[in-house]
Formats: structure tokens, C-alpha cells, sequence
């Protein structure tokens, strides 16, 4: 055992000895130089949901911008909080202009590092609350109205006057579609059922394919999920002819034939507002919200299906009177 | 409300349910019985299984042949099986850990190769449902048993195979000499490290399967972690069945069925909290076991090196 | 002298096990498209590079060492505890539940309160696969992987319901829990991320150490391990111990988790998994304890090694931008590497023994390490 420890202690001191020997450099933030963002996820960033929707933005924003003027690095995986908590510091130590914290378990991790890099600009979400920290922008999405919209379509297209809902984990943005989805559904059609599902996981994609398969055999013609696990019941949904409607990116190459439409988040809006806040100096301080209004929040219709066109206009209809406010979904706020 | 858990429908879907969704667990436990009865303990299940769902996926996603992509996942469980025999037989290594190192390999691997390769989650055209003639005609009994996807009758034909080749063979003694007193067995001849290496690899082969089961025969999709543990519980369904296939089965199908019973319970609207419900096919496969109360002894050597002193 | 220097091949075979493994890793990196050497050299520096990043790597390591020291007691009584993921939930959520409900107490007392309730609640959980095995013979492994997905439901259902943040009862509802009391922070050791937790673990790792080897209770667990048929005519009570060992591993699991909260998070919050709380260290604590040689005196570098390994490679992650899954896969080489390295010190460990043999009482005998609990069976019996 002495000897485990003997060589313990040589490592320690070797490793102080280099550490010394190569110092720690600040890096401080340049003004000139592409703009550098950071940005910490919590799934791969081809879950086709969540993590891969920020990816996206960035990816289109750097198109945009072009490399000289815009450009971003990643973790992804960072599931544990405090390795995120890690990077999030580490990327501030290094100069990026905007490290994005994209998940809301991460929102306390910033509330402790933000004030210790004043000069860099940090945001999260989703979620509401930039914790009066000058320096933290929040962002959120309302996709319960992209849900309600989804709801209003599915109840006008439901033959059997059941569907089926396949939810991951009863909380957060899921929550949020769903509870939207269930209100535009019941707006429609009061007698509607809606069977809801959550399998308690955002990640399994056998259990999340066995809910669709009950829901169909609870007699739902029309399903709709959350989540990158969702994958799964698409198939069955493809498989036994079940219209899909999707949330958080567009489905519609997974199952051509039978997704109507999907909700997609475009980050845009926001990242280049924020963006745009920083080079003038102002690094936080901001909630945002994606909505249909601001367009944040959008429906992508499936040319691939024959959608009726009365139900097609009930459904911009619908997407006009949430923006005007003439709609309101009932759920949050 | 509960009574509506009483119906045909709900209890088709049960069935049916629980048919499929066992098929998975099936292929890794039969495979990992095997590697047990003859002392070695594989933790690596789902890392493999990952591996060759993966590998199973790409090659439909790029041929379209269903075949090849099955033979490669095989091809592939092979491969991890004989790394993991190399590791636990010849190394002698304590397996626990290997198995552990084996999953942590094959989760981390499989989803970069998946990055790398095909980069967005996509789905292919996977094994179809096999009507077997006049039996699938059957009302309700056809639709449950005779309606389903190739690989699905495999794993279940597997059953009865995995069965005779322990009790009946001589390969099958062999096996359970080697997992119960390995000295016993050297002295009689048998080659504990051949024995053994031909169990961990078919037991790698079996979790290739099982991979592919779903990757390209259930779910027909690929994603990160798409097994999410699935290789565990079939672990532990091994040490349901105490290591007979038979018993496997039995564990298999009721952990499934209640996995799907706690889906249908939240469907049809019963006021449960949704994370209590998915607790049930865990709880109940405990209370089950210490109901049935079975005195089964493990294969005294598992999980034992073998080393011989010459 | 020839055995001094086999002595320090043993010592330095893990590391030169980690060395292969990320020889591979290079390999990998390089397919990728990165650079090995500044990816190497920021998995150093990211570990050990400056005080900061030696403290990271010391709070990573407190959970693996807490798990570890539970799981060398598991394994000396002869049982694998693979519910340490489960036995850290619990202890967690019993802890954070404590201290929500007494949000006004002084520190000074809360702390070790509920440093002791996650410890309690931890060993409650891992008693109870203990007792499983003992009184109805099911399985340990078995009970403990079911047991993982029911301690993840139950907190994911009381993170939602019960103890949610009542801010967060509102729209997006976060699966958290409010911000602990700061009077209850573990205080930090020097003006790093260090907490008191690291030195509660190398303190508890001594202490198991003597528990093991200095008194009766450890005697027995280790017979019971060694040669459970010996012990029970030894008038050993052996479902008792069987319990005891499960019971304290899990405590100690569960103490890694209250550390955690308390040392580290400040708060609970689930995204569904348990990892997601618990990082995976009761996995990796397992790991841990194996590397150092199922001892707690040496598992205690173990820890800090693999606590470095995984901080610095999520930095190799960033520096080089390679994708995360590589970080796992790597991961999984590294401890596939190093458990296989263990033949060559056991070879050497044989040798020894025959030399001491030879020599006989020309020298003083070689004190072995036990390689493992069935292994010692030789000395003991």
C-alpha cells in the first residue's frame, strides 16, 4: 500500500511542478475577431429535440454571419451538472463572448459563475429567470401554443375521437406542449379523449414505441410526443398508419406518409438579439420568450401528407388568433 | 376505472406487448446464461448490444439488406464476446469491472460511430411481420402469436435450443462443470478456457442480436444509448430465472407484461403518478421472486478466474 | 533489489495501463481529426494544471471514494453492490429532504445531521437487497439493479411533486428543489471548490481501514467473504454479516450522495436518469475501489486518478472538440485496460512468493497485498 501512496505523492508533485512551470493564462475577450460562443448541452447534438434545435441555430447563424465574423464550439452529453458546471466555467476563463447553458438544470450553475466573469455574457434555458445577474440572458418557449395549434389540428382530424399522447418526464417544456396540445384538442372537441402517457424517461425509445402501440390499442388514430425518445412510437405510428404530430424539430423525414406537422423552435430570434445586445454592451439582464408571434416558434407542415385544406385553414387560423392574443391556451402564463 | 383493465383489448395489447418487448431481453439473457453457467460473469451486455444494434442499423441504412445488417451485429457481438473472453479467460481479469469497462466501450463507441456516420436519427425499413399461415388466421391468439417479425420467433425458438444444449448435450455438461468446479474439469480433460471462450463469445453473438432486435426489427432507428439500460435488466432477468431458460422466459415475459401493464394503466386514465407506475415491473419483479421463494445456487465458479497452477 | 523494482512495476502498472489505453485513444483522436498531443495535454492540464483544476479533480473524486470504501466492505464479505447509483439517490434526497424541512438551524448542527441521515438512508437501501439475499436468497445483483430504476422514479416523483421548489410550481415547472440553507454548505477547504466532504471521505477510508483489519466485526465480514461454509462452523452468523456489508456499503453510497447535494449542488434536480444526479459514480466507484486493490488506503489514490481522468478529458473534450461520446468510450478502455493489467502484478505477486520461498528466512517476508478476497484464502487459511 505504501508504495501505491509513495507513487501517489510523486504524481502530485510532478503535476504541481508542470503546473507551475505552465501557468495559467486569463484569456480575456477580444473586440476584434469572430464573435465565440459557447454553448453546454445536455443530449447529443442529433437527438433530433432539444440539444440538436440550439445546434442548428448556431449552425444557420454561422452560415449567415460566415466563420470570420461568428463562431462556436460545444459539449455535448453534459447530462451531469456539475461537469456542465465545469465547462461553463472553463469556456468563461477562455474569452468566448456568449456561453449558452442550454437546459434548465443548469440555471443554478450560472447564478454561482456569472458573477465571477462580469465581463463575459452567459444565458440559459429554458426558463424565465435571469436572477437580476447583469450578465444572464434567460430564454424559454411557450410550446403550448405550438401545442395547442398541434391539439387543434389532431382533434379535427381524429376519426375515432381518441388520441394519444407520449410524454418523457411529467415537468418542463414537455409538460408545457402537452398540457397546450391537450387544451387545443378539447377546444375543438369537448368530447375528445386524450390519453396521456409519460414513460419516465427521455431516453427510451422501446418503452416510448410500446405507449404508441397502446395507445393504438386504447383506439387512438392520432398520436403526438415530446422528446427525443419519441422516435420510437413515430415508427409504430408509421407502421399501423397513425397520423404523428411532432414538437422541438421537424419529423417529417422519419415517417413521410403520416406526420401532419411538427412545432420547430428556431433559436435564432433569440441568439441574434442576444447578440446583438452584447456588441452594444449590454451582457444580460433578459428574459426571452420564443413564441408563434415572434416567430421563435413555428409550424412546419409535411408536404409529403395531403393535409384537407379546411383543416389546414383552422389551423393558420388558429396560429393568427395565439398571435393576436384572440387565442389563449390556458395553460401557464 | 380499474375495471377497464379487464377488457379484450387491454388484454390482446398485454400479450402482444409483452411478446415483443421481451424479445430484446431474451436473446441477452439466453446469451449471458450461457456465459454464466460456465463462471463467467459478463456486465458488458448492453454496451455489446449497442454495438450491434449500431452496426446492424448502419448496414440496412446503407443497403437495405436486412440480412447482412443482422450478420454484421453478429459479426460485431462476436468480436466485443471474444474481447470479453480475452479479457475475463486469458487476463484472468476481475469481470465485474471488464463488464463495466466492456459497456462504458461499446456506449461511448457506438454513439460516436452513429455521430460520425449517419450524424441525423434516421429510420429504415426493418424485419416485417411474418404471418404464419393459417395459425395467424386465428381471431385474437393469431394476432397476438403468429403476427410478428422474424427475429421475434428466433428469440423465443431459442428458448427450447438453449435448453437442450445445457441439459442435454455434452457440450452442455461440460459447460456446467466448468461453472461449478473448473478443477474438477481440468483434471478430467475439459479445457476451461476453450469452454469458457466459446460461452462469453455466444453470449457476445446473442446481445449483437439482441441489439439489432431492436434497431432494425422494433423500433427500426438508431439513437444514442437506444438500448437505455435494457442490457441490465437482462442481467438481472438471468438471476430471475437462476439460470434456466425456461425460467428466463418466464421473467422475461413478466417483466415486459408489467412494463406494459403500467403503460396501459396510465392510458386509460387510471390516477396514478406516472413515475410511480413505471416503478412496477422493477417492484414486482423482486416481490416475485421472494414470493416464489427458489432456493436456486448459483454456478459456484462464477464470476471466478480460473488460473491453472502449472 | 530485483524485487524492489518489481514492486514498483506493480505500483506503476495502472498507470501504465492508462498509458496503452490512451495510446488508443490517440489513435481515435487522430481518425477524428484532432490533435493527441494538445488533447493529452489539456486532459493534464485539466486535471492537474493549477490549484483549481487539482480541487476539480478532488471533488470528483470524493463521491467515487465514498462509493469505493462501501464497495471494498461489499466485496470482502463476498457480495457485489451494484446499487450504488440508487443507495446515492437516496441518501441524497433523505438529506436535501432534512434540510428543507429545517431551513433555520445553525450549521454547525444541521451538517452533521444530515450528512448522517443520507448515510442512514443509504444503508437502508442497500440493507434491504442485503436482507433479500439473506432471508429469501435473491440475488444481490439482481435486486440492486431493480432497486437503481425505483430510487430514479421515486426521485423524479418527489423532485416534481413533494419537494419542488415552490417557484417552480408555476408554468415550466423545473423538476428542482429550492436552494439549500448556505448555513448548510460544507464549508470549503482552501479558496477552491474543495469541500469539507473530500476530507470526510479520506478520514472515513482510514477509518474503514482499521474497521476492516482492527476489529471483530471486520474479521467476520472478511470470513464471511473468504470462506462463508468456514465461518458459519466458526458459529459466524453469516446472513448477519451479508446484511451489515450491503447495509454499510450502501451507507456510504448514500453518504456520497448527501456530500454531493451538500459539497457541491446546493440543491436537487432530476433530468430523468440517475447519472444525471449521481454522474455515474456509483459505477465508477466500483471502478475505484477495484483499481485500488479492493483496499481503502488504496482507493484513495485510485479515486483521485479517475476523478482526474474524468475531469480532464470533458477538458480534452473542449480543447479539441471532438464529440463526448469519445470521452465514454475511452473511458470504458481505460478500465478495461487496467483491470486486464492486474495478471501481470499477480504473476509477480507468485513470483515473490516463490523467491521468499527460496530465500527462507534469509529476508523478511514479502508482505503481498491481497489481489482479491479469494486470493487471501491462502494466508488466512
Amino acid at each position: 500500500m505504501k508504495r501505491v501512496l509513495k507513487l501517489f505523492v510523486l504524481v502530485m508533485l510532478a503535476s504541481l511542478l508542470l503546473s507551475a512551470c505552465g501557468g495559467a493564462q486569463e484569456a480575456q475577450t477580444t473586440s476584434d475577431g469572430p464573435f465565440k460562443v459557447a454553448v453546454v448541452m445536455p443530449s447529443a447534438v442529433n437527438d433530433l429535440a432539444f440539444s440538436q434545435s440550439m445546434f442548428e441555430a448556431l449552425t444557420q447563424i454561422k452560415n449567415e454571419m460566415g466563420a470570420e465574423n461568428f463562431d462556436f464550439v460545444y459539449s455535448d452529453n453534459m447530462f451531469v451538472v456539475d461537469d456542465a458546471a465545469a465547462a461553463i466555467r472553463d469556456y468563461a476563463s477562455q474569452g468566448y463572448n456568449l456561453i449558452i447553458a442550454h437546459g434548465s438544470q443548469y440555471g443554478a450553475s450560472l447564478k454561482e459563475i456569472a458573477p465571477d466573469f462580469p465581463k463575459t455574457s452567459f444565458a440559459w434555458g429554458t426558463a424565465g429567470d435571469t436572477f437580476d445577474i447583469p450578465n444572464i440572458f434567460a430564454y424559454e418557449a411557450y410550446s403550448q401554443e405550438g401545442g395547442y395549434v398541434n391539439g387543434v389540428m389532431a382533434a379535427a382530424l381524429s376519426q375515432s375521437g381518441t388520441i394519444g399522447v407520449v410524454g418523457p418526464i411529467e415537468v418542463g417544456d414537455a409538460k408545457l406542449y402537452v398540457d397546450g396540445f391537450i387544451a387545443g384538442a378539447k377546444a375543438t372537441k369537448p368530447d375528445i379523449t386524450v390519453n396521456v402517457n409519460y414513460i419516465g424517461s427521455f431516453s427510451d425509445v422501446a418503452l416510448a414505441s410500446e405507449a404508441a402501440q397502446t395507445h393504438a390499442g386504447a383506439g387512438a388514430d392520432v398520436l403526438t410526443g415530446s422528446a427525443q425518445m419519441v422516435v420510437g412510437a413515430i415508427g409504430v405510428a408509421e407502421e399501423r398508419g397513425i397520423l404523428w404530430f411532432g414538437t422541438q424539430a421537424d419529423q417529417s423525414s422519419l415517417a413521410p406518409s403520416i406526420v401532419v406537422a411538427s412545432q420547430v423552435y428556431d433559436w435564432t430570434v433569440v441568439v441574434d438579439d442576444m447578440i446583438a445586445l452584447i456588441k452594444e454592451g449590454t451582457l444580460g439582464g433578459k428574459a426571452y420568450v420564443v413564441t408563434l408571434e415572434n416567430e421563435g416558434l413555428l409550424i412546419v407542415f409535411n408536404d409529403g401528407y395531403d393535409l384537407s385544406a379546411d383543416v389546414k385553414t383552422l389551423a393558420e387560423n388558429t396560429i393568427a388568433g395565439l398571435k393576436d392574443g384572440s387565442i389563449k391556451t390556458g395553460v401557464g402564463e | 376505472m380499474w375495471a377497464d383493465l379487464f377488457t379484450g383489448s387491454v388484454l390482446v395489447g398485454l400479450l402482444s406487448s409483452g411478446i415483443r418487448l421481451a424479445t430484446p431481453y431474451l436473446y441477452a439473457a439466453i446469451g449471458e446464461t450461457f456465459g454464466q453457467r460456465s463462471g463467467v460473469l459478463n456486465l458488458g451486455v448492453d454496451g455489446i448490444m449497442l454495438m450491434g444494434a449500431f452496426s446492424g442499423f448502419y448496414v440496412v441504412f446503407l443497403t437495405g439488406n436486412l440480412w447482412l445488417g443482422l450478420l454484421l451485429a453478429i459479426i460485431v457481438g462476436a468480436i466485443m464476446g471474444l474481447a470479453m473472453a480475452f479479457i475475463s479467460v486469458t487476463l484472468n481479469a476481475e469481470q465485474g469491472i471488464s463488464g463495466i469497462g466492456v459497456y462504458l466501450f461499446g456506449l461511448g463507441m457506438s454513439d460516436l460511430l452513429f455521430q460520425k456516420l449517419v450524424n441525423n436519427v434516421e429510420t429504415v425499413r426493418g424485419f416485417q411481420p411474418l404471418h404464419i399461415p393459417l395459425l395467424s388466421d386465428i381471431p385474437v391468439i393469431g394476432e397476438i402469436f403468429f403476427q410478428q417479425n422474424i427475429l421475434v420467433y428466433g428469440a423465443y425458438l431459442m428458448v427450447p435450443i438453449a435448453w437442450f444444449v445445457i441439459n442435454k448435450t455434452t457440450f452442455g455438461l461440460k459447460m456446467r462443470a466448468v461453472g461449478e468446479n473448473p478443477e474438477a474439469a481440468d483434471t478430467l480433460g475439459v479445457s476451461v478456457a476453450k469452454v469458457r471462450y466459446l460461452t462469453v463469445t455466444f453470449g457476445g453473438i446473442m446481445s449483437g442480436i439482441a441489439g439489432a432486435s431492436l434497431s432494425i426489427a422494433l423500433l427500426n432507428v438508431f439513437q444514442q444509448n437506444l438500448t437505455n439500460g435494457l442490457g441490465f435488466i437482462a442481467i438481472a432477468l438471468v438471476y430471475f430465472g437462476g439460470w434456466r431458460p425456461g425460467w428466463v422466459l418466464i421473467g422475461s415475459l413478466l417483466f415486459s407484461m408489467v412494463n406494459s401493464l403500467q403503460v396501459w394503466v396510465q392510458v386509460i386514465g387510471i390516477e396514478i403518478p406516472s413515475d410511480i407506475a413505471v416503478m412496477m415491473p422493477y417492484l414486482l419483479t423482486i416481490v416475485v421472486l421472494v414470493i416464489s421463494a427458489q432456493r436456486v445456487r448459483q454456478p459456484k465458479a462464477l464470476s471466478k478466474a480460473y488460473e491453472r497452477m502449472d | 533489489m530485483r524485487v524492489r523494482w518489481s514492486a514498483l512495476f506493480d505500483a506503476l502498472l495502472p498507470l501504465i495501463a492508462t498509458l496503452a489505453a490512451l495510446l488508443i485513444g490517440a489513435i481515435m483522436l487522430l481518425i477524428l481529426g484532432a490533435n493527441p498531443i494538445s488533447g493529452y495535454a489539456a486532459l493534464f492540464e485539466g486535471a492537474f494544471g493549477s490549484m483549481n483544476a487539482l480541487a476539480d479533480t478532488a471533488v470528483k473524486a470524493t463521491p467515487l471514494l465514498l462509493v469505493g470504501i462501501g464497495i471494498c466492505i461489499a466485496f470482502r464479505s463476498g457480495v457485489i453492490n451494484i446499487g450504488g447509483e440508487g443507495q446515492m439517490i437516496l441518501g441524497a434526497l433523505a438529506a436535501t429532504g432534512l434540510g428543507l424541512a429545517f431551513p433555520d438551524l445553525p450549521g454547525i448542527i444541521m451538517i452533521p445531521l444530515v450528512l448522517v441521515v443520507g448515510f442512514v438512508a443509504g444503508g437502508v437501501w442497500g440493507g434491504i437487497p442485503g436482507y433479500l439475499k439473506a432471508r429469501f436468497n435473491v440475488n444481490e445483483i439482481l435486486s440492486t439493479i431493480m432497486m437503481n430504476a425505483i430510487a430514479v422514479q421515486g426521485m423524479n416523483f418527489l423532485l416534481r411533486d413533494l419537494m419542488i421548489d415552490k417557484l417552480q410550481k408555476g408554468a415550466a415547472r423545473i423538476p428542482q428543489t429550492a436552494r439549500l440553507s448556505t448555513a448548510y454548505d460544507l464549508p470549503r477547504l482552501v479558496p477552491t471548490r474543495l469541500h469539507l466532504g473530500a476530507l470526510i471521505a479520506v478520514i472515513l477510508a482510514i477509518g474503514v481501514y482499521f474497521f476492516l483489519w482492527r476489529t471483530t466485526i471486520g474479521y467476520r465480514i472478511r470470513a464471511v467473504g473468504l470462506n462463508s461454509h468456514a465461518s458459519r462452523y466458526a458459529g459466524i452468523k453469516v446472513p448477519r454479516y451479508i446484511i451489515l456489508s450491503l447495509a454499510l456499503s450502501g451507507a456510504f453510497a448514500g453518504l456520497a450522495g448527501a456530500v454531493q447535494v451538500y459539497g457541491v449542488n446546493h440543491f436537487m434536480i432530476t433530468d430523468g436518469t440517475a447519472a444525471g444526479f449521481t454522474g455515474s459514480a456509483g459505477f465508477n466507484g466500483i471502478v475505484a475501489a477495484l483499481f485500488g486493490q479492493l483496499h481503502p488506503i488504496g482507493t484513495i489514490p485510485a479515486s483521485f486518478l479517475f476523478g482526474a481522468l474524468l475531469v480532464g478529458a470533458n477538458k480534452l473534450q473542449r480543447v479539441t472538440q471532438v464529440p463526448a461520446a469519445l470521452i465514454t468510450a475511452l473511458n470504458g478502455l481505460v478500465v478495461v485496460f487496467v483491470v486486464s493489467s492486474e495478471i501481470w502484478r499477480r504473476k509477480n505477486a507468485r513470483r515473490r512468493a516463490i523467491q521468499a520461498l527460496e530465500a527462507n528466512k534469509a529476508g523478511e517476508p514479502q508482505p503481498a497485498i491481497p489481489v482479491n478476497p479469494q486470493e487471501e484464502e491462502h494466508h488466512v487459511g
